[in-house]
């Protein structure tokens, strides 16, 4: 480690923390409808899909729209997926995905997880990736946060019936925000080499390596929203390691901001939104501590480097497997952390070649729920969940009913918090588990010894928290692996949502009472440091067996000389 | 209940596919044509009227009068310019631990006994790496210089030249060099 290493983790935190206030007040503007720059193109949005404004939606109605307007969209991309050979833009010919590739894939994009079990460069065309994959990146992105919008109306009064319109949150969190976002940072990556071009790419006259055909295509735009809207689909096979889609170590910084900035806004627009923004803060500092920690913790692990090489004449300047010179150690570790402290999935380097302990911290702050911040919306009312629960806690402690911003926070919603927790706990370790046994399943490991239990369980824990990352030696393209975790990831993704959303609309049913003394603060540093636990001890601590007979055995035989 | 939100989800999800799928992706193409080209279509290199690489994108150089880039792992040949990826071999992976050890003797046997950069025997993460550190390419200089009859501060000069540094006071990105850059400007040093 060095102070300068430490110094851009550093700087990254201030840009994010810095820029997330201004944009959370935007975003908070957004959701209530007093952004309006593009009016007649959302007006125009409204009249030819019949969207009533003015309707206001419970949280059944808001539940019902999410879900059919996935499975519509659902059911686009599988078409695109199994035609992309009849449809425009594939100058390479590639024919149809498999229907168990195409199911895998568009499970994975309808839910924002973006897991790529093809190989983009051979099994994709220009054209699906533009009218299929990138669609998919805003809207998914887009529906995520509406949810956040929607649990966070639950706050703002009495006796409230609605949630809000799920068509008109949509929509204008698409056009004010995602839209915007994405081209202008799509600019700034063609600016530094990122392509954006329709045509074939061009055979190169290489100076010793013959003629070869170079991949091309409308990488940067696809890239922008790669990023901002934490999906995390790489045009290419390498992903974010790739040049093309990330040209240098500035590019490599923006990219981080954009996958972060908007899980750290949406806490303070949440504080606009409830009109107390201290308790925007007090969420935004949690994610903000667990985060850092995890970011210092692999840096000091990749720079510490892999003693097996070291042993072997290697120069002791970090482990550089699978990473690129022009970012450097820090800015490649805190970019993968970041991605999976967000729910990306985008990678840098190779977290497969990462040492045991430094790929041990994306897949905790996976295991934790997503929330360090989290996905774009999925991460803010995943906190809310545990937000809830730590009053809870504290109520239990002090034998009084626990409130959350005036809300009294009862049986049934923390049965449906548990549920949410549950069904992901289940499906991570039920899943890797039974991969490990079936013949299929092993076969799909690329790594001998705990190495390979981490890949596998690697690949459920970023199915199921709709992360997208992988340990990327894992063959993915195999029946099992891509019915198994295409399931993970809806539901991992969907019957997350349905629960949180009613108890949102239990909630918002509730009078919102006032403070008294008796209340227990949810500002300030005790509230803070109480969800920090709950948060690690109830979504964490579950993993602590799978993670120690994986990357924590693999750390002690590593440091004992062993390889496999 | 659900009949009556069939209209408004299939309407957005086609007028979106519409405006994100298409429409936006023409305008945005269009205008990046039109004022970034080079960058828009792959930062391509030409001489004599034909591409030769991308400056982006790492290719594969051996022999000892050219600098040589990091190991790749793509197939069929190393630095395969419509593939990328890594070998994602873990860390106690017998396979990579062999690999590097044949790496570190074929280093010290081109270049002499010293330090082996860690970046000149472990694979990037997308194998095509356009870069070496600066570290690695001084290593190579003198044994480049010495296969094309070149005084070695030539070469050395001529890696410091091209050589980007860390910017920021030192704390974004590293010093490295790109290695097709370097090769190109080695071909066209003027003969001795």
């Amino acid at each position: 480690m060095t102070i300068h290493g430490l110094l851009y983790i550093a700087l990254l935190f201030a840009l994010v923390l810095g820029t997330a206030f201004p944009l959370g007040r935007y975003i908070a503007a957004i959701f209530e409808g007093h952004v309006a720059w593009l009016r007649p193109l959302e007006r125009g949005f409204y009249r030819l899909a019949g969207v009533n404004e003015a309707r206001q939606m419970g949280w059944q109605s808001y539940a019902i729209a999410l879900l059919l307007l996935s499975v519509i969209h659902f059911g686009l991309l599988y078409a695109i997926l199994r035609l992309q050979y009849y449809l425009p833009f594939n100058p390479l010919h590639i024919t149809g995905m498999s229907p168990r590739l195409a199911f895998n894939t568009a499970a994975s994009f309808t839910t924002n997880t973006n897991w790529q079990a093809y190989v983009p460069e051979q099994q994709i065309s220009n054209g699906a990736q533009m009218l299929g994959l990138c669609v998919h990146m805003f809207l998914s992105a887009a529906a995520g946060i509406a949810v956040a919008a929607a649990v966070m109306r639950a706050f703002t009064g009495s006796g409230l019936k609605s949630l809000g319109n799920f068509y008109t949150d949509l929509t204008r969190i698409t056009l004010y925000l995602l839209i915007p976002g994405a081209l202008i940072a799509a600019t700034l990556l063609v600016l530094a080499g990122a392509p954006q071009t329709f045509a074939q790419g061009m055979p190169l006259h290489t100076l010793q390596s013959g003629v070869q055909p170079l991949a091309i295509g409308p990488v940067a735009f696809q890239e922008a929203i790669k990023e901002f809207g934490t999906n995390g689909g790489g045009f290419f096979n390498a992903n974010s390691a790739h040049p093309f889609e990330n040209p240098n170590a500035w590019t490599n910084l923006l990219e981080t901001w954009l996958l972060l900035v908007i899980g750290f806004a949406l806490p303070i627009a949440f504080g606009h939104m409830v009109k107390d923004k201290a308790q925007g803060r007090a969420l935004m500092a949690a994610m903000a501590i667990i985060l850092a920690l995890g970011c210092v913790g692999a840096y000091a692990a990749e720079a510490a480097g892999n003693p097996l090489h070291i042993a072997a004449g290697v120069q002791a300047s970090g482990n550089w497997e699978g990473k690129e010179v022009r970012f450097g150690i820090p800015a490649s570790t805190t970019f993968n952390v970041a991605a999976t402290g967000t729910s990306t999935g985008a990678v840098d380097s190779a977290t497969d070649s990462y040492t045991p302990l430094g790929g041990v911290i994306p897949m905790f702050l996976m295991q934790l729920g997503e929330v360090t911040p989290g996905g774009v919306g999925s991460g803010f009312y995943t906190i809310i969940v545990f937000a809830l629960l730590s009053v809870f806690v504290a109520g239990l402690m002090v034998g009084r009913t626990p409130e959350y911003l005036g809300k009294k926070v009862q049986a049934k919603e923390i049965k449906l918090a548990m549920l949410g927790v549950l069904i992901l706990t289940f499906f991570i370790l039920a899943g890797a588990c039974f991969s490990l046994v079936t013949p299929s399943g092993v076969a799909s490991l690329a790594n001998g010894g705990p190495q390979g239990l981490s890949e596998m369980l690697y690949g459920w824990t970023s199915a199921t928290e709709n992360n997208g990352s992988a340990f990327a030696g894992l063959s993915g393209d195999t029946p099992l692996l891509d019915y198994g975790l295409g399931a993970a990831m809806l539901f991992g993704r969907f019957a997350f949502m349905v629960p949180v959303l009613a108890i949102a609309g239990s909630l918002a049913a509730k009078p919102k009472l006032s403070e008294s003394t008796g209340t227990f603060p949810t500002t300030g540093p005790l509230f803070t440091f109480l969800l920090i636990g709950v948060i690690i001890i109830l979504g964490g601590l579950q993993f602590m067996p799978a993670d120690t007979l994986g990357p924590i055995a693999e750390h002690f035989l590593l440091y004992a000389g062993k390889s496999f | 209940m659900i009949l009556r939100e069939l209209r408004p989800a299939f309407s957005l999800v086609v007028l979106f596919t519409l405006l994100i799928g298409l429409i936006l992706p023409g305008i945005f193409t269009g205008a990046m044509q039109a004022v970034l080209p080079w960058q828009a279509n792959g930062s391509l290199i030409r001489q004599n009227g034909q591409a030769i690489g991308s400056v982006l994108i790492g290719q594969n150089f051996t022999g000892a009068q050219y600098f040589v880039p990091r190991p790749s792992v793509l197939s069929p040949n190393p630095y395969t310019q419509d593939t990328s990826g890594a070998s994602n071999l873990g860390p106690t992976s017998k396979v990579l631990l062999t690999s590097v050890r044949q790496r570190v003797a074929a280093y010290l046997k081109a270049y002499g006994p010293g330090p082996v950069p860690a970046d000149a025997v472990t694979a990037s993460g997308s194998g095509l790496d356009p870069d070496i550190s600066s570290e690695n390419a001084l290593r190579q200089a003198p044994a480049v210089a010495a296969a094309r009859h070149l005084p070695a501060a030539t070469v050395i000069a001529l890696v410091n030249h091209l050589a980007r540094h860390r910017a920021l006071g030192g704390i974004i990105g590293t010093n490295h060099v790109n290695v097709l850059r370097l090769n190109l400007a080695l071909d066209h040093l003027p003969p001795q």
